[in-house]
């Protein structure tokens, strides 16, 4: 039967279409609100899955099956994304193309469980290592899909691990999928990272400080060398601006929505919002600066700064920017209030 | 045999059950085919030791990571290589899932009553009144008995056994058996009593005789 081009979906249902069509094989899990639906989708479908005893033996499990060559994933939030960070930083040091669907929800500890942005430091630097991994944060339901199958073509063919960082509003939402609006995508096959015809000895743990800062060295030279090429953030109505606000995921849809409201009332206003957290547009982001003499720049985000450490830190040094913030942990935030907040801002 | 020297400690059991598991394999002829995962501990000295796949893992989560590996590639030959430390304590929870699920999978325990790798700390195993760096005045507890406790959740054909790094026609015997009940189908999880010079900080002689003791502790056998 055709697939029908418009559905009617849920972002759980949208992200499971999405691991299908991207090929996935296996999905490991344990229940987590916000994310309780990919896993009970996938286990529906007809697929290989576990409902693990924890997120730490998902996590695991993903990297063994990644090690033997299957397209593998998890989903989780919150207290559960803390546990995966443990295999998430074995995934980083070997370089496994791990993927985590993670629904942000309200914390520190167990928090709230449905909303919030305060999963992006975790995301992005969780392990004890430098965050080489690639974190994707989505707007709406069809960046939903279309970074997830991102995650899983980027993980598979540069050998990172990918999160898609997205939050419990995105995910419940239901709204109309197009599929005839989707970038057409081409996945990118796995392979056996431990063959069947040669043997691999494979440490991640290394007798000599110079072993292991080699190898770190290494990655970051990989990671730096793919960054421009996979690195993703739109500048929308930023042509003679004099503020920039910088907001991501679905609060960067509502930034989008207050842009194009203040620019009504004349307000030069526009917006940068990062697709990928890791690695960050940062030549896009410096050209923003370098093409308009911008007064302020607003961060807008439901957490107390965690992008706004990020973008401060990639910054270039030499643009001497004035910040200001909306920063509103584990709370949605509305049209209105930015708008409001720049009327005020401009006077 | 061996793919490089070892770099476990003079006298350590290790060797000895990964040179029986090599041997094994090459009997069966299943060395191709052999993927041995290995937990951190001083089970991760054995990363280039045998001329088979194997990969180190993280403290406590090898059982998780060969569960994964095996579910993804049927036709491996998976081992789960773990300290009693990371088996009983920090991988317990996987440990009792993957045996209650009956993971295709052989669970290899070596069991020498203390943490080796960091300093011989108390165990899970460590004997009662034993002293360790932990347990200064003596360890108050009774050891842990996993393989015992794990005969409370296994199916139906899954194998469970203990056995000593001395007693190398067992080891050889129970490791064949572990890996024909992974080929059939189930979990299996061999304990091997260990021996650890450095941390027990005994002579040769003393050595094999606090080994043997153990043997009054931990019985041989399948159970």
């Amino acid at each position: 039967m055709l697939e029908k081009e418009k559905q009617f979906l849920t972002g759980h249902e949208i992200v499971i279409k999405a691991c299908l069509d991207a090929e996935a094989d296996v999905m490991y899990g344990y229940p987590i609100t916000p994310t309780c639906e990919i896993l009970s989708g996938w286990s529906n479908i007809g697929k290989q899955y576990l409902q693990t005893e924890d997120e730490i033996a998902a996590g695991f499990a993903v990297c063994g099956a990644v090690l033997a060559g299957k397209k593998a994933f998890t989903a989780s939030a919150g207290p559960g994304h803390i546990l995966l960070q443990d295999a998430f930083s074995m995934a980083e040091a070997m370089r496994l193309p791990f993927v985590m669907v993670i629904g942000q929800r309200g914390g520190p500890s167990s928090g709230t469980v449905i909303y919030s942005q305060q999963e992006v430091t975790l995301a992005c630097y969780g392990g004890n290592g430098e965050g080489y991994r690639l974190v994707y944060s989505p707007s709406n339901a069809k960046e939903l899909y279309e970074l997830t199958r991102q995650a899983f073509n980027d993980a598979w063919h540069y050998r990172f691990p990918a999160v898609l960082l997205t939050d419990g509003y995105l995910l419940k939402t239901k709204s109309v999928f197009n599929l005839a609006e989707i970038t057409k995508m081409v996945n990118i096959p796995a392979h056996a990272l431990v063959p069947e015809d040669k043997v691999v000895h494979w440490p991640n743990i290394y007798t000599l400080e110079e072993e292991l800062n080699e190898e770190i060295n290494e990655t970051k030279k990989d990671f730096s060398a793919i960054s421009e090429e996979i690195s993703k953030a739109e500048s929308y109505k930023t042509d003679g601006i004099e503020y920039l606000v910088i907001a991501h995921g679905i609060v960067g849809a509502v930034a989008k929505m207050a842009v194009d409201e203040l620019r009504e009332k004349n307000i030069k206003v526009g917006l940068f919002r990062p697709i990928t957290l890791r690695p960050f547009s940062k030549k896009q982001l410096d050209d923003l600066f370098v093409k308009n003499n911008i007064k302020n720049v607003v961060v807008v985000e439901s957490s107390f700064g965690q992008l706004a450490r990020i973008v401060r830190d990639e910054l270039a040094p030499e643009i001497d920017a004035t910040f200001t913030y909306i920063q509103k942990p584990g709370l949605g935030i509305e049209v209105e209030e930015i708008v409001e907040f720049m009327k005020k801002l401009k006077i | 045999m061996a793919e490089n020297l070892a770099k476990f400690c003079a006298g350590c059991g290790y060797p000895i059950t990964l040179m029986m598991l090599n041997k094994t394999l090459e009997k069966l002829d299943l060395q191709k085919r052999a993927v041995l995962g290995l937990d951190i501990g001083c089970a991760l000295l054995a990363w280039n030791f045998l001329p088979i796949n194997t990969f180190q893992t993280h403290h406590g989560r090898v059982a998780p990571t060969m569960m994964g590996f095996k579910r993804a590639r049927n036709n491996s030959i998976c081992f789960a290589l773990v300290g009693d430390g990371g088996a009983y304590a920090i991988g317990l929870q996987s440990l009792i899932h993957a045996a209650k699920r009956d993971e295709p999978i052989t669970v290899i325990v070596a069991n020498n009553t203390v943490y080796g790798m960091t300093g011989g700390q108390t165990a899970p195993t460590t004997l009662c009144g034993q002293v360790t760096p932990t347990s200064p005045k003596g360890n108050i507890e009774e050891p842990f008995h996993g393989p015992e406790m794990l005969k409370g959740v296994i199916k139906d054909g899954a194998f469970l056994a203990r056995t000593a790094v001395n007693e190398p026609k067992q080891l050889q015997e129970f490791l064949q058996k572990a890996i024909e009940t992974q080929q059939a189908g189930h979990f299996s999880l061999v304990e091997v009593l260990s021996f650890c010079p450095t941390n027990w900080k005994t002579n040769g002689v003393d050595t094999i005789n606090k080994l043997n003791g153990l043997k009054d502790i931990f019985e041989l056998g399948i159970l």
